[in-house]
This record gives structure tokens, sequence and C-alpha cells, in this order.
């Protein structure tokens, strides 16, 4: 009890200002990572430190998203497009001081792909030709696989079709090398619970290194005096601290315990944004917020009642009311400005014609509605949107929906089983492309869920798009393939997700792009700046 | 003595196996497995996973085998964090619950035995009415309110103690304790006041009174060794609960306790790691509820002897 109340008082500096003196950067993540293996963990906050840690062939310009070197110096494509050659820097090393090298690679994607690593990205990859087999167990041998060094400094990659967005994926964790010797120290390199990565063992190739690691409370990173970049990296450290509870992560913010948070209250932003000098950032994110219809049960097997739900929502007003501004009205399923791709707008708000089509269903002002059930995984945001749709719904159409919560492995199941009649859904994208979005409602996509299988559009994304020569026309099919899928309405698109974070005025060179990305090596802090008050 | 423990420790075996068992197989029948997220796993991973922790055998196989396991001690990887095993998370988790279960109750204890003695002194005055009336809003606030109460007073309006964290900033065990103690703080509290006024009005008290001795020494030489009694007959079951029940405020106070791993375990389907912390946690509840009734025995000659006598 004494050893409690021993230095209880006296509040001294608050940890963002000592941070802003010596350049450690405190970062509200989320959640404790799951790991830092790059072929193994999934979710933002691994990612986060991950990018830290390690890097691939290519990174990305926090302001464009636009490859930049990374391990790789410069590469060409062939002008079939179908071989890429990697020229990595010479000067690129491991933590330990060993060169980063193109066979490094080879061995690091041999064991991303391994099928008993059970990666969840190993599909990042599938672009090069073979890795899809490799992965699934068709074939065992690895040098049937695209990818070869043909010396220390040569990495040459053979694809299955060209791929306009290949050399973005080159900056996946997925991708990332790995150093061999290590992880074969310390167990089997192709078992995912190889303790290769905890502080004393871990060697890396990043901006930064492991320093400390404390299970749910902080994990250090310390700028890496092996990295060929160092004289670019301006912060020292970074430490990041698991804040789940959004509550508690705005409150250490408030007091000044961390530079950055991963997320903010909804009913905070109001408070925040009327502030001077705001701290709250929000940008749109590649990510769009949608219910899925089950096209397979009804009355969502109608195609008058799936465009009637869709147009009776004023997006408008629930981003600005519900949401407090904080996200965009979607109407498509593609977020606005992927690389330059606007998706198409094919139906507005509006009222009038959704009555007209509720009625040529059947249900003349919700006459003979026979119910619909609404499944969204429980979160209060989720059921303020639910909520706000079901009134929107009732004063446009005046049909009653029923709303119904599940936890969240539970509503996974629903959804995956296609046990419902509309469920709530997010897609967040894994890279700038409209690809990413559009493959999920191929017949067979995995993430499809709605049972909507069209030939002519899975021809679009799978065959007419790939073969595109210019942006310009690859665009134009995505265009159109979007365009028939909101046609057929198997999704209602509600929001364009934002990210919304708070950030302390002394940190440089965070800046907001779609993916909510961050190259840490580009952060500075200002030593003459305080806290937000 | 020593074969009332022996039989209570023999008795426990049974319970902890039906413990194990009835998780055992209710986690597998929730609905959702380890490996379902938002972004669909192909069939390869998903066999490569399931592989990996033995799902792909029968239930009862793989009910065996944990057994086997678990007679070794070993509580298996977890799922949600690979390259950790279920030992490592519990041995970094309970140290900080345990803790923070401890300091919850000292705080428990010094507010509750003070509050509930000095009420007992006067019954039915304002001296008595007003701890007590603190005691039932202490039972009442629950502390996902309290909590952020206490920091928006404490630690941002007065700026005297820090926000969140454990061991990171002086002071920051703090608030999490009182939180945490509060709850149990108020029923100490009436627990011990009614402990006292069946003491205070026994014979051996009138007649250390009648022989002169202060007021004080009757309360607290005389009086509080029976009157706290049924506090002390709590204090087993209430550690085991501040244990077991600190998940609340670990996460408004970012303490990396057990009670975190404990409670995203469920919500991960992380099988292990909720068996685990399961087998753990009522292994502690056990233990904790035989000390108190051997303490307790201890303390009470008249239940001491009864022990005897049935064992």
């Amino acid at each position: 009890m004494i050893a409690l109340l021993l230095g209880a008082c006296g509040s001294d500096e608050p940890r963002v200002a000592q941070g802003n003196r010596q350049g450690i950067l405190h970062f509200g993540n989320g959640t404790e990572p799951q790991g830092l293996d790059p072929h193994v963990v999934t979710g933002i906050p691994e990612m986060h430190v991950i990018v830290t840690l390690f890097e691939g062939l290519v990174t990305k310009n926090p302001h464009t998203l636009e490859p930049e070197p990374g391990v790789a110096k410069r590469w060409n494509i062939s002008e079939d497009g179908l071989t890429v050659t990697f020229h990595l820097n010479d000067s690129a090393k491991w933590s330990n001081g060993d060169p980063v090298t193109a066979y490094d690679f080879v061995w690091s994607w041999q064991r991303a792909l391994s099928p008993k690593m059970g990666n969840q990205y190993a599909y990042m990859l599938y672009p090069v030709k073979n890795a899809e087999a490799f992965a699934t167990g068709e074939i065992t041998d690895f040098s049937d696989v695209g990818v070869t060094a043909t010396d220390a400094q040569t990495l040459v990659v053979t694809l299955n079709a060209p791929t306009p967005y290949f050399i973005q994926l080159m900056d996946h964790q997925s991708t990332y090398p790995v150093h061999r010797q290590t992880i074969e120290k310390f167990g089997n390199a192709f078992d995912r619970f190889t303790p290769w990565t905890r502080v004393e063992n871990i060697v890396s190739n990043g901006a930064f290194r492991l320093t400390d690691w404390k299970l749910n409370r902080r994990i250090e990173v310390t700028k890496s005096d092996t990295y060929w970049d160092r004289d670019k990296v301006a912060l020292n450290g970074v430490v990041f601290y698991p804040t789940e509870n959004i509550s508690t992560e705005e409150r250490m913010f408030r007091v000044g315990q961390l530079h950055r948070t991963e997320s903010i209250p909804l009913d905070k932003i109001p408070v925040y944004r009327a502030m001077q000098d705001s701290p709250y950032i929000n940008s749109p994110y590649l990510g769009t917020y949608y219910y899925l219809f089950n096209t397979s049960k009804p009355p969502l097997d109608n195609l008058n009642v799936r465009k009637a739900l869709s147009l009776a929502i004023d997006r408008r007003r629930l981003t600005e009311t519900v949401m407090h501004g904080s996200t965009l009205p979607a109407y498509s399923i593609t977020p606005p400005g992927t690389l330059g791709y606007e998706p198409p707008k094919v139906f507005e708000h509006d009222v009038e014609q959704a009555r007209e089509l509720l009625a040529q269903a059947g249900y003349p002002n919700g006459k003979g509605w026979p119910g619909l059930e609404l499944v969204y995984n429980t979160s209060e945001s989720h059921l303020k949107v639910a909520v706000a749709l079901q009134q929107m719904w009732k004063d446009a159409l005046n049909i009653d929906i029923t709303l119904a919560n599940e936890e969240w492995k539970v509503y996974l199941d629903t959804v995956d089983q296609m046990d419902f009649q509309m469920a709530r859904r997010g897609w967040i994208g894994d890279y700038v492309d409209p690809n990413n979005f559009l493959d999920l409602f191929l017949c067979d996509g995995g993430n499809n869920s709605t049972g909507f299988c069209d030939p002519v559009y899975d021809d679009m994304i799978l065959q007419q798009a790939p073969r595109a020569t210019t942006r310009e026309a690859r665009y134009a099919t995505f265009q159109a393939a979007e365009t028939r899928l909101m046609e057929q309405m198997p999704i209602v698109p509600i929001y364009t997700y934002t990210s919304n974070h708070l950030v302390q005025p002394g940190v440089r060179g965070m800046s907001s792009n779609v993916m909510d990305w961050i190259n840490f090596k580009y952060i500075s802090l200002d030593q003459d700046q305080g806290t937000v008050d | 003595m020593w074969r009332f423990i022996g039989s209570r420790l023999l008795q426990a075996i049974p319970v902890l196996l039906v413990v194990i068992t009835v998780t055992f197989f209710l986690v597998r029948v929730a609905p959702g497995g380890p490996f379902s997220s938002e972004k669909a796993v192909t069939p390869e991973v998903k066999a490569a996973l399931e592989a990996q922790y033995r799902l792909d055998r029968p239930v009862l196989e793989q009910y065996i085998a944990y057994l086997g396991d678990l007679i070794r001690g070993d509580l298996g990887p977890s799922f949600k964090y690979p390259g950790r095993s279920v030992n490592e998370l519990i041995a970094a988790g309970f140290p900080v619950t345990a803790e923070l279960a401890l300091y919850a109750l000292l705080v428990a204890l010094l507010i509750g035995v003070g509050a509930g003695v000095v009420a007992s002194l006067r019954p039915n005055t304002a001296q008595d009415y007003i701890p007590m009336s603190a005691a039932m809003i202490g039972i009442c606030i629950p502390s996902l309110l309290l909590g952020p109460l206490l920091i928006l007073v404490f630690g941002i309006y007065l700026d005297w103690l820090p926000v969140s964290g454990w061991g990171d900033m002086p002071g920051d065990k703090i608030l999490p304790a009182i939180t945490l103690g509060a709850v149990y703080a108020a029923y100490i509290a009436r627990l011990s006041r009614a402990g006292m006024l069946e003491v205070m009005t026994q014979d051996y008290i009138r007649t250390a009174r009648a022989k002169g001795i202060p007021e004080w020494r009757v309360v607290v030489v005389h009086g509080l060794r029976g009157g706290l009694t049924p506090v002390v007959a709590f204090l087993g079951p209430a550690f085991a609960g501040l244990l077991s029940g600190s998940f609340v405020v670990e996460t408004i106070f970012q303490v990396p306790g057990l009670g975190r791993f404990y409670v995203q375990a469920a919500f991960n389907r992380d099988y292990t790691m909720i068996l685990g912390a399961t087998v753990f946690l009522s292994s502690l509840i056990v233990v904790f509820n035989l000390l108190s009734d051997v303490l307790n025995a201890w303390m009470n000659p008249r239940l001491r002897s009864r022990a005897g006598q049935n064992t």
C-alpha cells in the first residue's frame, strides 16, 4: 500500500513533450499485435509494427502511395508485362550486419507460400507464376514458381499475366524478406510457432529494430544503425501501446501520453473538431461499409426490392448526423479516388422512385411486406447506423425491418453460411486498385456471400481487365463492370470509411492517404511543440 | 487439520475435471471458430491451420490429448498469438492481475472495515446511516462508471494521477486499485458492521467493559477478532472474485493483466487460452476458498473443534 502511494503526486512532464525532445513517437496502436512474423500475422496493429522492422523490395511514398525504392533500388518490367527484374541495393543490410540478398527473397517467398505456414495473405503473391499452385499444394517443387535470384543483387519474377498493381504488392508484409539463419536457429522455418520474433532473437532489415516487447503493455522499436537509408530517418524510436478501449485511448491523448490515436470515440468528434488548431484528422480511407443482400432468399431475390431499399437511404443525412460527418456517402463498392479510378454512380437518393419500385415488387406502400431481418455484429456504431436506416425505410417505404445483433464470431459464421437476409459488411482494400473491391463479387469469390453470380461480370474482371493495355482502358472495363454490379444491386453501399485519428501538434510528416499507411521513415517531431490542451 | 485440508483438496479434483470438460466442449459448440475472419480464408490455409492445432482430429481425441498435456502442465499454444504458449500468456498476465487484486483487497479492507466498525458503534444514528448508505452506493456503482469518473476527476481535471498504465508512471496503480476495490469495500463494510453488532452485545465484551478497559481497546482488541469472522470468510471468495473479475478495470486503465487476455480469448475463440485461463482461475478459486476456510477455523476456536470432529 505504501509502495502504491509513494510517488503518487506531482505529475511530471507529459510523455509527449518528453518524446518530442527525445525523438520518440508514442503511438496508440489499437490492440496487442498477434505477433510480428510478417508471414503469419494479419491485421493493422501488427502491420504498423512490422513496417518499422522490415522492408520489402519497394516502399510507398506516404503522400502519393506510389512505389519508392526499398530493398530494390530500381526495377524493370518487360514489354509484355510478364517479367519483372528487381535490382537490389547492395547497402541493404540485416540488423546483424548481413547483406540482404535476392536469395533471401526467394527463400522468404517460399516460406510465405508454403501451405504449412497457413499464411492468410499468401494470395498477395498469386500473380507470380505457379505461386498459387505451390500454395495450394498442387506442385511441391518451389523451383517451378516464377521467382529466381540470378545473383545476389538481381531478383527475376515471372508473372501469370500482366499485373499493373504488382509493384505495389511488393510493399505488402507477405512479400517481406525474413532472415533464414535466425528462423532456422530457433525452430522449424516453416512452422508458425517458431519464436524467432522475440526481442532477444529477431533479426530484421527495416529502419528500426525491436528493443522491447512487454505483452499488452508496450512494444518499443529503436532506429537501426544498419539500415541503408538511416540518414533519412528522423525518429530515434517508436513506442506502440495497445489501446483497445477507444475511450481510454482518447483520455491518454488528452493528458499527453500519446502522439497519435488509432481511433476516436464518435461522440468526441464534434468536441475535437470545434477546437482551434484541431488535432482531429479525418481523411478518406480505402474501405466501404455496406449491407449484403442475400439474393437467394425472398424478398431480396426481387431486384426491385433491393433497388427500393437502396434508393430510400438518405446517405448524406446519415453520414452528417449519425456519423458526425466522419464518413462519406457511398454509392458503389469501390471508394472514390482509388489511384485515379472514379466509380460510377448509377443511382441516387430518390424516395419517389423507391416507392414505385416497391409497388412494382408487389408491396405498394409496404402492404403485404413479409418482413426483413438485418444482422450486424455487436457494436454501438453499427447499431446507430442500423437504427437510422430502419427508420428511413419505415418513413420512406412504410416497411418494417427487424434488427439482430450477433457477437462477432457468431456473425461471421452467419454470413459465411449465408444464413441471413441482409447483413452488415465492410471491406478494407489490401492494395490500391479497383480489382481488390470488384473481385469480391465473382461467382466463386470467397467473400461474395450474396448469391450474386454473373458470368459476364466475371469475364470482365478476370479476362478483359487484365488484358487492357492502358490504365484508361482497364479502368473503363472496371467501370462497366461496376455499373453492371450496381444495377443488379447484390449489396447496398452505405458509406466510405474514413480514417480518424487524433494527432499532437508536434508530429510532422504523418500525411493522410487512402490506405492510412504510415511510413515512419518520414516522420519527425517538433521539439518546440507541446500537447493539445 | 491436515486431514481436513487433504480431503478438501481431493474433493477439488472432480470439480476441476467437470470445469475442464464442460469448458472444452462448450467452446467447441459455440458458433464461429478461431480461424473465421472477415476476409475469407482459403480451404488450404484453413486445413493447414487446423492441422497445426489438432483441430482436424475427432473431438474426443482432442479432449484426451488436451488432458494428457494438462497433466504435464502444458496448456498448449495460443490460437490468437502464434508463437506464444498459454502458459506464457498466463505467466505474463497473472502477476499483474494478482498485484491489482491485492491492492484492491487492501483498499477494500481499509475502507470497508473502517466504515463497518464506525457504523456499528452507534447503530441507527447518522454515524451508522452515512457510511452504510455510502457502502450501498459503492455496491450499486459499476466499475464501468466509477473508473472513468475517477479518471475524469483525479486524472484529467485535478491532474494528480495518471489515467492509464501499470507501473509505467508513478501512481498509476492507485485508481485501478480503488476502482476494483470499491465494490468489495462496500460488501466488507456491511459484513463487518453486522459482525461487530453481534459481537459487541456478547457477555465477554460486557465483562471487558466492567473491568474498566478503555472503549477503544474493547473494540480493537476484543471486538474485532470475533466481529471480523464474517469478513475473513468472505476474503477467499473476494480475492478469487477480484482475480477473475478484473477485466473491466484492466480495460479501462490499460492494465496488462490476465483478465484482458481471458475475455479477448472468448471473443477470439482462442480455445486453448479460454481453457487454460479457466483451469487456472478455477484452481485458484478452489485454493482460496480452502485458505479462507482454514483461516476462519484458526480465528474461531468453535469452528476449529467442529472441523476436527468432522474429519
